[in-house]
C-alpha cells in the first residue's frame, strides 16, 4: 500500500535551487536511504515533506490525503513522523516523560490538566515497554540531559516509535554516535515496526547497506539514482555526483 | 538486615509529598506570620496577593517560557473587576468580589496572550510591554468608572461567610489570602504536574520538538495565559477586597518588572521557588527600607547581583548547591584518608 508519494517538488532559496522537481513514493514496509554530498538538499527534502518548509510548487500526500499545505503537527497526527539530525529532546525532564509526553499527545490527552501525568498505568507501561526495548530501562527515571548521547538517540527513536507512524523519516539517525555505540542503533532501526514506510537520511555506507532495500541519491537538490543498495556503489552518476570533477 | 535499601517511590507518590510539603510550609509560614507579626499583616496581605501574581507569571514564564513585562495588566484587570462591581455594583460579598476578580484576569488573560503570543523572544517582550501601558492608560481615561488617577475606592466588603469583618488589624484579610493561596497552589501544583503541565514545560524546552510530536503550540499557551490570568486577577481582587483601593500602580509597568525580577530571584519554573522569592525579596525590602531609607535600594540591587551571580536558578536552588558544596568538601577528606 502507497502511504506517501511526493510529486516535482520544487524550492528555491532565492537564485539557489534546493530541491528540483523531487519526486518519489513508499509504500507499507519499504526501507529507503536518502543519500548524497554535504550541501545536497536532504535535510531540505525532509524539511519540505514535514512541513517546516513550504515548497514553491509539487504535492507531497499522506496516505492518499494531500498534505502540502498542512501545519507540520497535522502532518503528524495523520502518521508522518520525523527524527532530527541533532537530537532534540526535552533534556530537563525525564526520559520517560519524554516518551510518555509523546503518547499523551498521541492519544490526545495533553488538554487535560487535573490529574497526573503519569496517572494511567496503561500509558507509563507502554512508555516503559518501548524504553525496555531499546535497552533504556534503567535510564528511564533519569533526565536526559544527563544521558549517552549514543541514549539520546535512541530515545528520539522510541519517541518517534511511541507516535505510531505511518511514515517514519530518519534525519541521520546515527549521527554523533561512536562506533561502540552503534550496533544498539542499528538494532532498534532494524526492529522497526515491518509495515511502515521508513525514509532514512545517512551518510555512513555501513549502515545503507545493511538497512535499507532501497537507495535514492540527491545531488545538487535533484534526483539522480533510484535503485538498490548494491547497484548504487557502482553507479557512474552516483560517483560523479559525490567526487564532481575529481571522479571524472 | 536484608532490606536496609529504601525502594525507589513512584513519580506520582514523590509529586504528592512535594505538594503535601508546599502546603505544610505555606501553612506554617502564614501562622508565623499571624503569630509573630499581628501589626505587620496588612504588609503581609499585600505579600500574599504579589505572590498570586508572581505565581501566576511562573505559569507563563517560567513554565512555559514567554517573556513579558506587561504581566500586572492581568493582575489589575482583576483588581479593577472586583472593585468596579463592588463600587459601581454595590455588591459587598467578598467571595463574589474574589470570583470577580477571577473572572476579570481570565478574560484580560485571554486577550493579553492572544496579542502578546503572535510574536517570540523580543518583540514579544516589546509587546508585552505596549499590553501593559494600553492597559493602564485605558484605566486611566475610563475615570468615570476606575477613578482614573485618583484611583477607585468606596470598596467596602461585608463580613467573610457573613461572621469575619474585614478590621483595621487586617486578620481577616490576611487568613483570607492564607486560604486562597493554599488553594491556589494545589491547584497549580495539580495543573504542572498534569499533561497539559508535560506540554508545557515540553513548549518551553523545544517548541519544534513539540511540534513534532503532532502538538497545538498556540491554544495551549492562550489557554495558560487564561489561566495564569485568573490566578493574578485572584490576586488583584484580595488587594481590592483588603485595601479597600484599586490603583493605576495595580496594572503598571513596575508591578510587571518587579514580579518578574521576584520570579528570577526565588527560580522560575517551580512553584515554591515562585513564593520563596516573593517573600524573601518582599520581606528584605520592607525590613532594609525601614532600617536605612536612603540606601536601601543599593542594598537591594546587591542581593540580586548576588542570587543571580551565585545562584542562575534562583533561591529554590539553595539547597541542592550547599548540599553540592558540602560533598565536594567531604569527597577530599575521605580520598585523604
Amino acid at each position: 500500500m502507497e502511504l506517501l508519494r511526493v510529486e516535482a517538488l520544487t524550492l528555491a532559496f532565492g537564485g539557489l535551487r534546493v530541491a528540483r522537481e523531487i519526486s518519489l513514493a513508499l509504500a507499507s514496509g519499504d526501507r529507503l536511504a536518502l543519500i548524497g554530498p554535504n550541501g545536497a538538499g536532504k535535510t531540505t527534502f525532509v524539511n519540505l515533506v514535514t512541513g517546516q518548509l513550504a515548497p514553491d510548487a509539487g504535492r507531497i500526500v499522506l496516505a492518499g490525503e494531500d498534505v502540502t499545505r498542512m501545519a507540520v503537527a497535522a502532518r503528524v497526527r495523520r502518521g508522518l513522523v520525523r527524527t532530527f539530525q541533532i537530537s532534540r529532546l526535552f533534556r530537563d525532564m525525564s526520559v520517560r516523560d519524554n516518551v510518555l509526553l509523546a503518547i499523551l499527545q498521541r492519544e490526545g490527552r495533553t488538554a487535560r490538566a487535573i490529574r497526573h501525568a503519569a496517572t494511567d498505568r496503561t500509558l507509563v507501561a507502554e512508555a516503559d515497554a518501548h524504553l525496555e526495548r531499546l535497552g533504556l530501562g534503567e535510564v528511564a527515571g533519569d533526565r536526559v540531559g544527563a544521558i549517552a548521547y549514543g541514549q539520546q538517540r535512541l530515545v528520539e527513536i522510541a519517541i518517534a516509535v511511541a507516535l505510531r507512524p505511518k511514515v517514519l523519516l530518519l534525519d541521520e539517525p546515527a549521527a554523533g554516535v561512536s562506533r561502540a555505540e552503534q550496533p544498539r542503533i542499528v538494532a532498534a532501526l532494524a526492529a522497526l515496526p515491518p509495515d511502515i514506510a521508513v525514509l532514512m537520511i545517512e551518510h555512513d555506507m555501513d549502515l545503507v547497506l545493511r538497512l535499507a532495500r532501497r537507495v535514492v541519491v540527491l545531488a545538487a537538490g535533484a534526483l539522480v539514482f533510484d535503485g538498490s543498495p548494491e547497484a548504487v556503489v557502482s553507479d557512474p552518476g552516483v560517483r560523479a555526483a559525490y567526487l564532481g570533477s575529481y571522479g571524472t | 538486615m536484608a532490606a536496609t535499601k529504601m525502594a525507589p517511590r513512584s513519580p506520582i507518590a514523590r509529586d504528592r509529598l512535594v505538594t503535601a510539603g508546599g502546603l505544610a510550609a505555606i501553612a506554617a509560614a502564614g501562622a508565623i506570620g499571624l503569630v509573630l507579626f499581628p501589626n505587620d499583616l496588612g504588609f503581609l496581605t499585600r505579600v500574599l496577593a504579589t505572590a498570586l501574581l508572581v505565581l501566576s507569571l511562573d505559569l507563563v514564564t517560567g513554565y512555559c517560557g514567554v517573556a513579558t513585562l506587561g504581566h500586572a495588566a492581568l493582575f489589575g484587570g482583576g483588581a479593577y473587576a472586583s472593585g468596579m462591581l463592588a463600587a459601581h455594583g454595590g455588591i459587598q460579598d467578598p467571595l463574589v468580589l474574589l470570583a470577580a476578580g477571577l473572572a476579570g484576569g481570565l478574560v484580560t488573560g485571554l486577550v493579553s496572550g492572544l496579542v502578546i503570543l503572535r510574536a517570540t523572544g523580543l518583540p514579544q517582550l516589546v509587546l508585552s510591554i505596549a499590553v501593559v501601558q494600553l492597559a493602564s492608560a485605558l484605566a486611566n481615561k475610563l475615570s468615570g468608572w476606575t477613578g482614573g488617577s485618583d484611583g477607585l475606592s468606596g470598596i467596602s466588603p461585608g463580613p467573610l461567610f457573613g461572621r469575619f469583618a474585614f478590621d483595621l488589624w487586617g486578620q481577616t484579610g490576611y487568613l483570607l489570602g492564607v486560604a486562597l493561596l493554599l488553594v491556589v497552589f494545589a491547584a497549580l501544583r495539580a495543573l504542572v504536574l498534569s499533561p497539559f503541565g508535560l506540554l508545557c514545560r515540553g513548549i518551553r524546552e523545544d517548541v519544534i520538538r513539540v511540534g513534532a510530536l503532532g502538538a497545538r503550540v498556540r491554544p495551549a499557551l492562550v489557554a495558560m495565559y487564561g489561566i495564569s490570568g485568573a490566578v493574578a486577577g485572584l490576586g488583584g481582587a484580595l488587594s481590592a477586597v483588603t485595601t479597600g483601593v484599586v490603583g493605576l500602580d495595580s496594572l503598571s509597568f513596575e508591578r510587571s518588572a518587579s514580579a518578574l525580577v521576584m520570579l528570577v530571584f526565588g527560580g522560575a519554573g517551580s512553584l515554591g521557588g515562585a513564593l520563596v522569592g516573593t517573600v524573601v525579596f518582599q520581606v528584605f525590602e520592607h525590613a532594609v527600607s525601614a532600617a536605612n531609607p536612603f540606601h536601601w535600594l543599593t542594598l537591594v540591587g546587591l542581593l540580586l547581583i548576588a542570587v543571580v551571580l551565585f545562584l542562575p536558578r534562583g533561591l529554590q536552588a539553595l539547597p541542592a548547591r550547599l548540599a553540592g558544596l558540602v560533598r565536594r568538601r567531604a569527597a577530599p577528606a575521605r580520598g585523604g584518608a
